[in-house]
């Protein structure tokens, strides 16, 4: 077995950090070691914190990790922030709240740059999260970019998502019923301390009721006010992800999640393989043609696609099903 | 201009050790640095030295910079390279940044902070001074 992967395995903190750099840079021998890691994975209970900027994810993140530092279990965090579209930077600010967790050796935080990823989380997540898991963190806590609407990608990473809204974003509710209202396992209403907390809650509850797919299903989604000025609402919380675990656990859903989250990565793999294949067949030069050929309307770019798929093997000579 | 050319973006940690709470000056070149296509990991002000060497391991960062303004880097500065020696951290690029008196800066550079920046640095300057000197092992993604 590779030394990286076995200190790993052993629990070393820095070859999880070093393991967590390959991984963010698909370096060549990231797969391999994800390979041998998987086999030691699936223990961890992952759960996922989204809600727009300035919800309160942090904090609540910070709060929740010392609740479960009290119930005495070894933690990992993975905060992502956005990445700049202009200049490929990024400042990566979560662990500021978390500072104060900096010293314990039960707890591991790693931020990550979401490197022009859609979706609140970065490309490589859920292979960060899987070398955490591997090195006996549990649970994992994913904490998203916090764009607000489209941040469904960390359902297909995690078991439980937290979704966070803080009070007095008014009509902010009506914005965000669509996407990530529908992928709550547990709402969290933050600053509760402050004015307008119970009726974003009867908001929520209201939306709640509405929801006729949800009604059907065993668990019935939980509205938790948190304040962490007060220090109010995370010994709930923290039962709550705990009785929805148990819940996925006895319901069998846990099971059927994962399925759908190794047929979604598999999917993902050969998406990634084919654009490698492309990027490797076709030249710059020949991209900046055709290119140049189907925006002058010199061709469209059904045709060209086909035979760019038959130029990486994906479809064979006469084949037609797919021309149309 | 070759070391430049990286195969990622350079990860840097930008500290606040000590008691003073002035980290305009952290601010902005975690901005800038930013703005030069790095990615900033900052930790905010008030940090003891365990804090931050467990930030820079946990982060797997290539250069660790210091801002202090209170005085205290010849009691912080020490402590924190002992840290990292004793996690054998040897191959992250390390500087400071604030005041820092003249007669000081021989001892800090006989610690292994390769870079000292007063007042009046430019950003350009801390952005060049990083991309020249974040070891080449750490970024070539073979290891």
């Amino acid at each position: 077995m590779n030394t990286l992967v076995e200190q790993l395995l052993q629990g070393n903190r820095r070859a999880l950090a070093r393991m967590i750099t390959l991984i963010e840079n698909e370096a060549p021998q990231a797969h391999s070691y994800l390979a041998e890691l998987h086999l030691h994975t699936g223990k961890a209970h992952i759960i996922g914190v989204t809600g727009s900027p300035g919800a309160g994810k942090s904090t609540l993140v910070t709060r929740m990790v010392r609740e479960l530092r009290v119930r005495d279990r070894k933690i990992a965090v993975v905060a992502i922030d956005p990445t700049s579209p202009f200049s490929g930077g990024a400042i990566l600010g979560d662990r500021i709240r978390m500072m104060e967790l900096a010293g314990d050796p039960m707890v591991f935080i790693r931020s990550m740059a979401s490197r022009g990823n859609l979706g609140g989380l970065a490309a490589s997540t859920g292979d960060v999260v899987r070398a955490m898991d591997a090195a006996g963190y549990d649970p994992i806590i994913i904490e998203t970019v916090g764009t607000g609407q489209a941040e469904i990608e960390v359902m297909r990473t995690a078991q439980t998502v937290l979704v966070t809204l803080a009070p007095g974003m008014g009509d902010d509710i009506q914005a965000i019923k669509a996407g990530i209202l529908e992928i709550a396992d547990i709402f969290v209403v933050s600053k509760a301390d402050k004015a307008g907390a119970d009726q974003t809650a009867a908001e929520l509850s209201m939306l709640l009721s509405l929801d006729s797919r949800r009604r059907k299903e065993a668990w019935r989604i939980p509205i938790i006010k948190t304040s962490s000025y007060k220090e109010q609402g995370i010994t709930e919380l923290i039962d709550s992800i705990q009785q929805h675990y148990t819940t996925l656990v006895e319901s069998q859903q846990l099971a059927q999640r994962a399925q759908r989250q190794v047929r979604s990565e598999l999917q993902n793999l050969v998406l990634q393989a084919v654009t490698r294949a492309l990027n490797n067949t076709i030249t710059a030069a020949e991209w900046e043609q055709i290119t140049e050929a189907v925006s002058s309307r010199t061709r469209d770019p059904y045709s060209v696609a086909a035979e760019l798929e038959f130029r990486i093997g994906l479809r064979q000579y006469g084949d037609k099903d797919a021309d149309q | 201009m070759a070391k430049t050319q990286t195969s990622r973006p350079i990860r840097v940690l930008v500290a606040k050790p000590g008691l003073d709470g002035h980290d305009r000056g952290a601010k902005v070149i975690a901005r800038a640095l930013r703005d030069a296509g790095m990615e900033v990991i900052y930790t905010g002000i008030r940090q003891t030295p365990e804090m931050i060497v467990e930030a820079a391991i946990q982060e797997d960062v290539d250069a660790i910079l210091m801002s202090i303004l209170s005085g205290a880097h010849m009691a912080l500065f020490p402590r924190i390279i002992e840290l990292l020696q004793a996690s054998n951290v040897d191959d992250v690029l390390i500087a400071a940044g604030g005041i820092l008196p003249d007669e000081d800066i021989p001892a800090i550079k006989a610690m292994g902070i390769q870079g000292c920046f007063g007042p009046g640095t430019s950003t350009e300057e801390i952005i060049e001074f990083v991309r020249a000197n974040v070891r080449d092992e750490r970024l070539s993604i073979e290891v």
